[in-house]
């Protein structure tokens, strides 16, 4: 244990290996998050369509089902052939992660469009909002709250698929994990390990967050039962 | 701005017929209510007249003019739309969903914000209810912001469909109340639905009966479709009191008020009373009576009195003149005037002589 841990400070006093340490994890927070958004604003996009055409509806959620069967591996791998991009394009990873976080999220998008109560919708329609208007200004916004655990739950799938990437080449943490086998060194891989961990958890919070901001109304709610509670 | 359905009909795709052949006109500035039970179209009809639904054939007409001429959305924010539960947005403040109709309309936001606090007053709401979010208001309070939000559209007419059935019965007559103390303010063309008869006949200048199917069995006053109505259908629809209702509309003109003996409160008293004796306090108002064949020892207080019935204010409609007579312990129905003050009693048997003297066309 304490060679272990002598070779971890080792490792992480070396200006050098911190400086390839954090550049691994900006590109893996790159990697994970521009999918999430790309994966966010494509599953919205589906849940508009599967809303308003139940054929739609049906063929959209069966397709992001076996979507997200495919092992990302081979996904990495496939892309290129299809996209016309080289084996070790970072942007291989950042459409696989695309289709996985739209595949995951096509369900909790509908499932939150959904659960917006239909006598809103249709005052919305009757005070004058025409659709787009109406989807945006008060379909979407109403269903963060359900939205949200989903987008949660993608996020970090994002991060620990990322590391997979590192296996045909592309950066992230997944670095640390092939360098630290490759060369039987155990320090990368703790480290990587840890700030895979750690960025998940960041991100969670971050995105707990965001959802409280986009939803004031739930804690003004909230705020008022638990009084009511406390009065009684 | 008058509304007219010209042989509308709505038949959906499985051959279910929702509204068949409606041809009825809401008269400007009157309050119309569709009443009926679930499925007679009432809601449909309503919502053909801003297009949330599309009639099969027919034609609905706003001012003689076909409303398929005008673009949906801009027909709808020309229209006051008040919905079942409100149907406020959950996610804006209150201010801001009376404000919807002003901004969707492309007022700037602090224009439409000071129209809406302005708003909120004209429904009897306090100005500081405006920032919060309308989970946090009662039900009856919710209702009033959704009149509020409709009444934003500045629009001639207001659709309500079912505006009040979801609160409970004492917040549903106070609302009822507002509308019609409203009314007399604005002036607007409503349509009202709802499936609740009394409901119908106190809002409603005129009451259409639909029945299952979507067929219109009576369109008239109230007091011509509880006094006369149609048919079976219809009669039993409006209900067994019908006829004790029907009275609300009938004019008391010609029941004769017979003087009544007073005493004021503290006087004291000869003797044995020998009569049903009213007691009134300084400002001739009652307190109660003072049964035959009491002695009262010094002065009259509180404490000798029975207690009376309802009061019948003279002028208004006969039914509360039977009523008074019917519930008073002397089977003396106590009138009195807009000060409260009596001048004199009604029997029954006068009201009634009344009433059968009454021709039936002469109901209001």
């Amino acid at each position: 244990m304490g060679g272990f841990f002598s070779e971890l400070g080792a490792y992480l006093s070396s200006a050098n290996s911190r400086s390839e340490i954090l550049g691994d994890l900006l590109e893996h927070i790159y990697l994970a998050l521009l999918p999430l958004v790309l994966g966010i604003l494509l599953a919205i996009a589906a849940g508009w369509l599967g809303q308003r055409w139940q054929v739609a509806r049906s063929v959209l959620l069966v397709v992001s089902n076996l979507l997200y069967t495919i092992p990302s591996l081979a996904l990495f791998v496939v892309i290129p052939g299809i996209i016309g991009s080289k084996i070790l394009d970072s942007v291989n990873v950042i459409v696989a992660l695309t289709i996985y976080t739209t595949a995951l999220l096509v369900r909790p998008v509908l499932d939150a469009l959904d659960a917006v109560p239909p006598h809103v919708i249709a005052a919305a329609t009757a005070v004058g909002y025409r659709p787009a208007a109406r989807f945006f200004g008060i379909e979407l916004p109403l269903s963060v709250p359900v939205l949200a655990a989903g987008v949660r739950v993608a996020a970090v799938s994002n991060i620990s698929l990322v590391s997979v990437g590192a296996l045909i080449g592309t950066g992230g943490l997944g670095v640390l994990f092939t360098d630290g086998f490759q060369r039987e060194y155990f320090s990368p891989i703790v480290v990587g390990i840890v700030l895979t961990m750690l960025l998940a958890l960041v991100v969670d919070l971050l995105l707990v967050y965001l959802r409280k901001l986009l939803t004031p109304w739930e804690r003004a709610t909230t705020s008022k039962t638990a009084v009511k509670v406390a009065a009684a | 701005m008058t509304i007219e359905f010209k042989g509308v009909t709505k038949r959906y795709p499985d051959g279910t017929v929702a509204v068949d052949n409606l041809n009825l006109t809401v008269e400007d500035g009157t309050i119309t209510v569709f009443v009926g039970p679930s499925g007679c179209g009432k809601t449909t009809s309503l919502r053909m007249i801003n297009r949330m639904i599309e009639p099969t054939s027919g034609s609905v007409l706003l001012d003689g003019k076909d409303i398929r001429d005008s673009d949906p959305a801009l027909l709808r924010r020309g229209i006051g739309y008040v919905i079942q539960h409100a149907g406020l947005f959950p996610h804006r403040t209150v201010l801001d969903n009376v404000a919807t109709v002003p901004l969707l309309t492309g007022w700037d936001k602090a224009k439409a914000r000071k129209r809406a606090a302005e708003l909120l007053e004209t429904v009897g709401l306090p100005a500081e209810l405006g920032k919060r979010y309308p989970a946090q208001l009662s039900g009856g309070q919710q209702q009033r912001v959704g009149v509020a939000r409709a009444l934003a559209a500045d629009s001639p007419v207001l659709l309500m469909d079912e505006p009040f059935s979801a609160v409970d019965p004492i917040v549903r007559e106070e609302l009822q109340d507002e509308l019609l103390r409203l009314q007399t303010q604005l002036g607007k063309t409503i349509v009202f639905v709802t499936h609740d008869i009394d409901e119908a006949v106190r809002l409603g200048d005129k009451v259409a009966v639909l029945r299952v199917g979507g067929v219109l069995a009576q369109y008239g006053t109230p007091s011509d479709v509880l006094r006369h109505p149609v048919d079976d259908f219809v009669a039993s629809f409006v209900g067994k009191d019908r006829g004790y209702r029907g009275l609300s509309f009938l004019s008391s003109s010609g029941v004769e008020v017979k003087d009544a003996e007073t005493a004021e409160i503290g006087s004291t008293l000869p003797g044995t009373n020998t009569t049903w004796l009213i007691v009134v306090n300084t400002g001739g108002q009652p307190r109660g009576w003072l049964p035959p064949g009491s002695t009262v020892d010094g002065p009259i207080t509180e404490e000798h009195l029975v207690a009376g019935g309802s009061l019948y204010q003279q002028g208004t409609p006969i039914r509360g003149a039977l009523d008074a007579a019917l519930s008073s312990p002397a089977s003396l129905g106590v009138v009195v005037d807009e000060a409260h003050k009596v001048i004199g009693v009604v029997t029954a048997r006068q009201v009634l002589e009344v009433i059968e003297g009454q021709p039936q066309s002469s109901a209001l």
